[in-house]
């Protein structure tokens, strides 16, 4: 893996990000927050790959149980509570 | 193609789906679909990843996979959402220990292992790698337990006042300086016997770290915070992905990463405080005085008597604070609003960046109460029109209306911009008691010629106005 290549892609996803989220109204702060918190789940990828490689010794493997477990519930709820939170975002027919 | 090629592809795939899913988030019109497609660039991660050939046992997936999705599942069904910013905080924390755990569970595979295969099989120097995996766990570690002493605060279980001690800053400073030179042993030691033993002690270390730095910041500040953890989660998430070589935490990480830091700016600013200050200063620990010379009293005026105010206004404006959600009286102010409505009157809700205990708090609640969003007006769209509205009606907010940060130069609170409740016709300040806000300053407004207050709890208080405008 080129070192400079995950450098480059870490940088450019941060300008991406800044200027994705720089015009989110604040009414909607709550439900980008806890929908991003879902996306930073995203290391049950890495878990994953430590519960199930047996390469990684018993101690590894455990940790990456724990690890597999907590990230799921921070996807999942994250997830779902944001859906919940959208769902009551109406604008109502006067 | 090779195997390998439509894995990556695939990630290629779920981070674009995320960037999307953030995209969309941006507006209440697409927000929900949004956080469709971004859970649907999750899945596919997740789908991509169970078909890695490096698998071989599924089993404890199983397991791991049913338990988490089950305890997140209940916790995000069953959560009030007055509760919501503890469940933030919460999920939060959790992300931080998976990345901490993550990174753990691959130094014990380089220990398993041995530096030399492992370097071969990844194809990077082994300073790198002990560099990354440290500073995944110290940012996991420190999000871990900083967001953890954050839900204690917000739900109340631990005081949520800021706790200062002497020697306080001295302390974090010298954790600091010991975290920072362990990373620097761990990173060049060859010995993995030694890099075991430094990597422990800096576990321990990042999560002192992260109590360390929550406990000086008070409720009051705690949107600031949350939002910080919020980007630490992701860089957390992004380390990792540096840790095992893999883009697509990079990249999902990173956006997280930035998000958080821009909602951290936002709230700053609404304070006009730095984040510095955020942090250090322990705002809130104490009371504070300062240009204190009004000795006018509060006038309180009845339910009865706002009511025949409210009944002949023409134009009524809600500003909530956190004592609304304690309160939780988002339900009957909506009535209360609807009621006015049929009444003639034009009814809007004002609502401060920093309203509540995380960034958009006051704007879930009253959005599950059925208030239409249009109706939700922010700071700099009310504050021209204030001097037209007949009756503001404060509900359980206190410094982000307090005039002093206007017009009193030696108030610390000076220069916060504030929705300028003071100016309208009438105000009406809904408070359980005479106590002081988060700052612990004393509130010119409630002083103030054309205002009264109405002590009591905010829900019983509203609630007896809809009895009345009923009746």
């Amino acid at each position: 893996m080129d070192l400079v290549l995950l450098f480059f892609i870490f940088v450019l996803a941060a300008f991406l990000g800044l200027e994705l989220i720089s015009k989110v109204p604040s009414q909607l702060h709550t439900p980008l927050m806890s929908g991003s918190n879902a996306i930073s789940g995203i290391t049950i990828v890495g878990a994953l790959v430590a519960t199930g490689a047996n390469e990684t010794g018993a101690m590894g493997m455990i940790l990456g149980f724990l690890a597999l477990m907590f990230a799921t519930i921070n996807v999942v709820g994250g997830y779902l509570v944001t859906d919940r939170m959208l769902q009551m975002f109406k604008k109502k027919d006067k | 193609m090779e195997f390998e090629s439509i894995i990556n592809l695939a990630y290629v795939i779920a981070a674009t789906l995320f960037v999307f899913g953030i995209k969309m988030l941006g507006s209440a019109e697409t927000a929900r679909r949004g956080n469709l497609i971004s859970g649907v660039g999750m899945l596919i991660a997740i789908v991509v990843t169970l078909l890695d050939r490096g698998i071989l046992d599924y089993t404890w997936i199983a397991v791991g996979l049913i338990t988490g999705a089950l305890i997140g599942g209940v916790a995000a069904r069953m959560v009030k959402m007055t509760s919501m910013p503890e469940l933030v905080a919460l999920f939060n924390g959790f992300g931080g220990l998976a990345s901490l755990l993550v990174a753990w569970a691959e130094f014990e595979k380089i220990k398993s292992q041995g530096w030399q295969l492992y370097s071969l099989e990844m194809g990077t120097p082994s300073y790198f790698s002990s560099f990354v995996i440290y500073i995944a766990m110290l940012i996991g570690g420190i999000t871990f337990t900083g967001s953890l002493y954050a839900y204690g605060k917000l739900s109340g279980r631990v005081s949520s006042r800021a706790q200062v001690f002497t020697g306080q800053k001295g302390i974090n400073a010298l954790m600091l300086i010991a975290i920072l030179a362990l990373g620097v042993l761990f990173t060049w030691s060859g010995d993995l016997g030694t890099a075991d033993k430094l990597f422990i002690a800096g576990i321990t270390l990042a999560l002192l770290f992260g109590v360390m730095g929550v406990m000086p910041i008070g409720g009051g500040d705690m949107p600031v915070v949350i939002s910080l953890l919020n980007s630490f989660s992701g860089l957390a998430a992004s380390a990792a992905g540096f840790v095992i070589g893999n883009n697509v935490l990079i990249v999902a990480g990173c956006l997280v990463g930035a998000s958080g830091l821009i909602l951290t700016a936002i709230m700053c600013k609404a304070m006009n405080r730095t984040l510095g200050n955020v942090l250090f200063s322990g705002f809130g620990a104490t009371s504070q005085s300062g240009g204190d010379d009004d000795d006018r009293e509060p006038k309180a005026i009845s339910v009865q008597d706002a009511y025949y105010v409210l009944e002949a206004a023409s134009s009524v404006v809600f500003i909530p604070g956190y004592g609304m959600a304690v309160a939780q009286a988002q339900h009957v102010v909506k009535e209360l609003g609807e009621l006015l409505e049929e009444n003639g009157a034009e009814v809007n809700f004002a609502i401060h960046p920093v309203a509540g205990r995380m960034p958009g708090h006051m704007n879930v609640l009253l959005a599950e109460a059925d208030v239409s969003y249009d109706q939700l007006v922010e700071m700099d769209s009310i504050n021209p029109i204030m001097p037209t509205v007949d009756v503001a009606v404060v509900i359980g907010a206190n410094d982000v209306v307090n005039p002093a940060a206007a017009q009193d130069e030696s108030s610390p609170i000076y220069g916060m911009p504030i929705i300028e409740a003071h100016m309208a016709k009438t105000v009406f300040i809904l408070k359980r008691g005479q106590g002081k806000g988060f700052s612990g300053l004393v509130n010119k407004l409630f002083v103030m010629d054309n205002s009264r207050m109405i002590y009591g709890d905010a829900k019983a208080t509203i609630s007896e106005m809809v009895n009345e405008l009923k009746g």
